[in-house]
């Protein structure tokens, strides 16, 4: 009974996204067809673009380490019923903090250490940024979802401000950027491979991730607020701390994902931080039901269709913002999806027998 | 034609219809709701229907508001019978209803508000004409209000007056008015109900109004009708009856305390002190005024009340669901907020109603809303590590002990029937062995004779073993029965207060009815 009912659920959070996957892959290919280009051909530049050698698939890999880290930032926020969206602000802000806290030690430091200081620096910008997220929604009720899109807009504007400014490299003449990290202090590459350790960092982060939701004490308190604030504050759980928390350590991941972006592809901080990983990480992480575990999948998914935008411009003569044609259609589509789960009878668990006493509806 | 034959005829062709409801009976599943009750509603009178929470009330008007297709039992309109299948039926034999809450669009104007209230509004709205109407209409109804101010800035009363002209505007007859004045000032109930009244006396109206407030009914109705337990429990004119005799319709015969096995405690100390609580409700007005009550250990305190007098205000506060606006809670002689350690340390338990909303996490298994006192400590967890095997285990022996039923403990509790979740909480709530202060509202609400003689015997022996409860239900047996010392709540004050032995049922009745 147990595992059988389970499987049930396992099925339809599987085949739910998938289909919904599909769907807005054949919406795509109508879009293509409209914009005269054979969908088919594009499926097929797709495919080859994101996983259809190894070269490819490391481009993808490449692009997945950011969105696994910035996915987070929506996911877990998610399980206490916040919707946070603010992913792009916290990115940017670690970039910048992770560049800031690099430079000042790397004249002295060891490589390790100066990577160290770039990752806490990075973790505990972007944790700021979005725990004020979390604080202004416990204490004063401003709604999450609006503070941390606007937040973003913040974080972009202070980017501009701190590389065309106080941070400027004179020698970027331009683009405007921060001085570069020292190359020895960049994050290296996976050996045999071009792809660098953010990949790591980004499994390894969503792994704690689900063990952290899924198995400790925090993430049950956070799971019950989530699930019902009234609960779980007649089981007296400090609702705003663990608001907080949460939000701290989303934050903190996409935080990182601007530390990996500065240290490991970039190397100083310039408007190429603010490449809209923060936005796919939102896709992510509900394409993944707020799953860590399924966001570092989907998130590889997501990686391939992004790598494939450049190949479409050249092989198909589409404009290479069409990928983002294809993302807009698939959260769509993603969202839409959300308000079919319970509706087919094939994933329903057999109804629960029971006494005919103790089921009758109370009348008022 | 000569004015005066005219105005006769108006009169005439104006009167509302008589209403008669006969035998009718609502059954939901093995649950009788309404049992062969019937009623007229004479053309032109103000009629109530009181009755306890759970009497029937609102299922007997919303068979007649065609809601519920009533189990068996007609309505007749003139003595010609009617099926009304929907509220649009209802609403074609000019019948009209106003809830307890309102129904209006608060960023629409009053006139917007008015014209969507229409079911066959056309695709185009001509506001030139529509304003004509509007403003002739407003000239001959009872209350006036601004047609082009926002809903949202009308007061209270107003926007309860702007619920019933939509129903005049709807060329409504006969008005079913259901707790039209819990969201009011007593001040604006009263100039609603006159108004009304007015209307009722010109022969424009009939109305049915259900409430539990004796004040209105003696000042404002001309016939009632009481229900109790889904039973027709008596009528007649409110002139030929006193308060005494309402109240001992609505709650039935004077009825002794049942004896249970109670044992003295020896030295009780006090355990809950509740000092100068304030509270408000959601919509920031005030519920609780400054109560103050103890209770010491061993002994059962019962607060009676009828629901909406601020008793769930009261137990949100103690529970930790509600931040009080003033004064203080001290359990054991200090200050208790309701956090998890002094929840801990005090060893507070609750008993929420509706354990489904308030003390559950719906989507989360029967296992996991089990373990949510006990998750945090060992054997449940280790530091900061969840231990499944010991919360799998507590909870199998649970569900055992308390004869919860569910497939698996892994099944989400919102798959369980409404008894067996109500039997989880309990498990969590009563298990513990070392229980010092239970908080119980309503804690048998809906639930089969078994299950109710179940909780009461579990409080009882919780009493017996010295713990502090305090029971708030809207179950004056209940209450009776189970509790040392009594108290009645009345618009957020207690308005009474006696040890069981001298309760007097009569000014029980009375205080909850606010006299």
């Amino acid at each position: 009974m147990l595992t059988y009912s389970r499987w049930r659920r396992t099925l339809e959070a599987v085949s739910i996204p998938i289909a919904a996957l599909i769907f807005s892959l054949f919406l795509f290919g109508l879009f293509c067809a409209a914009a005269g280009a054979n969908p088919f051909a594009v499926y097929g530049a797709i495919y080859k673009a994101a996983f259809g050698s190894w070269f490819a698939f490391q481009n993808t890999l490449i692009r997945a380490a950011p969105l696994m880290l910035t996915s987070l930032c929506t996911a877990l926020p998610a399980r206490l019923g916040l919707v946070i969206i603010g992913n792009e602000g916290a990115l940017v802000m670690g970039g910048i903090a992770a560049v800031a806290a690099g430079l000042s030690v790397a004249d002295f430091a060891p490589p390790i250490v100066v990577q160290l200081a770039m990752a806490i620096a990075g973790i505990i910008a972007g944790g700021l940024w979005i725990g004020a997220v979390g604080a202004l929604r416990h204490y004063r009720a401003v709604n999450e979802t609006i503070s941390s899109l606007l937040m973003n807009y913040i974080a972009i504007a202070l980017l501009n401000h701190l590389v065309g400014g106080p941070m400027r490299d004179p020698s970027s003449l331009n683009k405007p950027s921060t001085f570069p990290i020292p190359d020895i202090d960049k994050l290296g590459t996976i050996p045999f491979t071009r792809v660098h350790y953010g990949l790591l960092y980004g499994i390894v982060v969503c792994i704690i991730a689900y063990y952290l939701i899924q198995r400790t004490t925090f993430g049950f308190a956070a799971r019950t607020a989530g699930g019902n604030v009234k609960a779980a504050r007649i089981a007296g759980l400090p609702v705003g701390k663990l608001t907080i928390a949460i939000c701290f350590l989303a934050g903190s991941s996409a935080g990182l994902a601007g530390m990996v972006e500065v240290a490991a592809v970039h190397g100083r901080a310039n408007e190429s931080l603010n490449a809209n990983y923060g936005y796919a990480g939102i896709l992510v992480a509900f394409i993944a039901r707020h799953n860590p575990i399924a966001a570092s999948v989907v998130a590889i998914l997501l990686g391939g269709i992004l790598a494939s935008g450049s190949i479409l411009q050249r092989q198909l003569g589409l404009p290479d913002a069409t990928v983002y044609v294809f993302q807009g259609l698939v959260f769509l589509v993603v969202l839409y999806s959300e308000s079919l789960y319970g509706r087919f009878a094939i994933f329903k668990e057999p109804d629960v027998v029971t006494p005919p006493t103790s089921s009758a509806p109370l009348a008022g | 034609m000569k004015p005066a034959v005219k105005t006769i005829e108006m009169k005439e062709l104006t009167l509302p219809p008589e209403l008669e409801v006969v035998n009718m009976t609502k059954q939901f599943g093995q649950l009788i709701a309404l049992d062969n009750v019937s009623l007229t509603l004479k053309p032109g009178t103000f009629h109530a229907l009181l009755g306890e929470n759970g009497a029937g009330k609102s299922t007997l008007v919303k068979c007649v508001m065609g809601f519920y297709k009533p189990t068996s039992g007609e309505v007749r309109f003139n003595q010609q019978v009617q099926a009304i299948d929907s509220p649009r039926d209802a609403q074609k034999h000019g019948i009209g209803m106003v809830y307890q809450h309102f129904t209006s669009v608060p960023a629409m104007t009053v006139a917007e508000n008015l014209v969507l209230c229409r079911y066959e509004s056309a695709a185009l709205i001509d506001w030139k004409a529509e304003y004509e109407v509007l403003n002739a209409f407003m000239a001959t109804a009872p209350f006036k209000l601004p047609l082009s101010v926002p809903v949202a800035q009308l007061a209270a009363g107003e926007k309860q007056k702007l619920e019933i002209l939509k129903q005049l505007y709807l060329k409504s007859k006969i008005l079913i008015l259901d707790e039209p004045t819990s969201v009011l000032t007593p001040g604006e109930a009263d100039e609603v109900l006159g108004l009304i009244r007015e209307e009722v006396v010109a022969g424009h109206l009939s109305v049915l109004l259900i409430s539990h407030k004796f004040r209105e009914v003696t000042a404002f109705v001309d016939e009632i009708t009481i229900l109790r337990k889904g039973k027709f429990a008596g009528s007649g004119r409110v002139k030929d009856l006193t308060i005494a005799d309402m109240a001992e319709m609505m709650m039935g015969e004077k009825r002794i305390p049942q004896t249970v096995q109670k044992t003295l405690h020896p030295d009780p100390a006090p355990v809950l002190q509740i000092q100068a609580i304030h509270a408000n409700k959601d919509n920031g007005l005030e519920a609780v005024s400054g109560v103050d009550l103890t209770v010491n250990s061993g002994e059962i305190v019962g607060i009676a009340g009828i629901s909406g007098n601020g008793q769930r205000e009261l137990v949100e506060v103690l529970a930790g669901q509600r931040t009080a606006t003033d004064g203080q809670v001290l359990v054991n002689g200090e200050v208790y907020r309701a956090s998890r350690t002094e929840m801990f340390q005090h060893r507070v338990f609750v008993l929420p109603e509706e354990p489904l909303k308030n003390a559950c996490v719906p989507h989360m298994s029967v296992a996991e809303n089990l373990a949510l006192r006990t998750f945090d400590r060992p054997p449940q967890s280790k530091g900061w590590v969840l231990l499944f095997k010991p919360i799998r285990e507590a909870a199998q022996s649970l569900i055992k002990t308390f004869n919860i039923k569910t497939p698996s403990p892994e099944t989400p509790i919102s798959n369980l029937s409404g008894g067996n979740v109500q039997r989880t909480v309990l498990a969590r709530e009563l298990s513990s062995d070392h229980i010092n202060l239970l908080i119980a509202a309503n804690p048998c609400f809906g639930l089969d004779f078994a299950a109710v003689d179940y909780i009461h015997s579990e409080i009882l022996e919780a009493r017996n073993r010295g713990v502090a409860v305090l029971l708030v239900s809207e179950d004056l047996d209940e209450l009776l029965k189970l509790s040392d010392r009594i108290l009645v709540i009345s618009e957020g004050k207690f308005a009474y207060e006696s040890s069981i032995a001298e309760a007097d049922f009569a000014s029980i009745g009375r205080s909850m009815a606010g006299h």
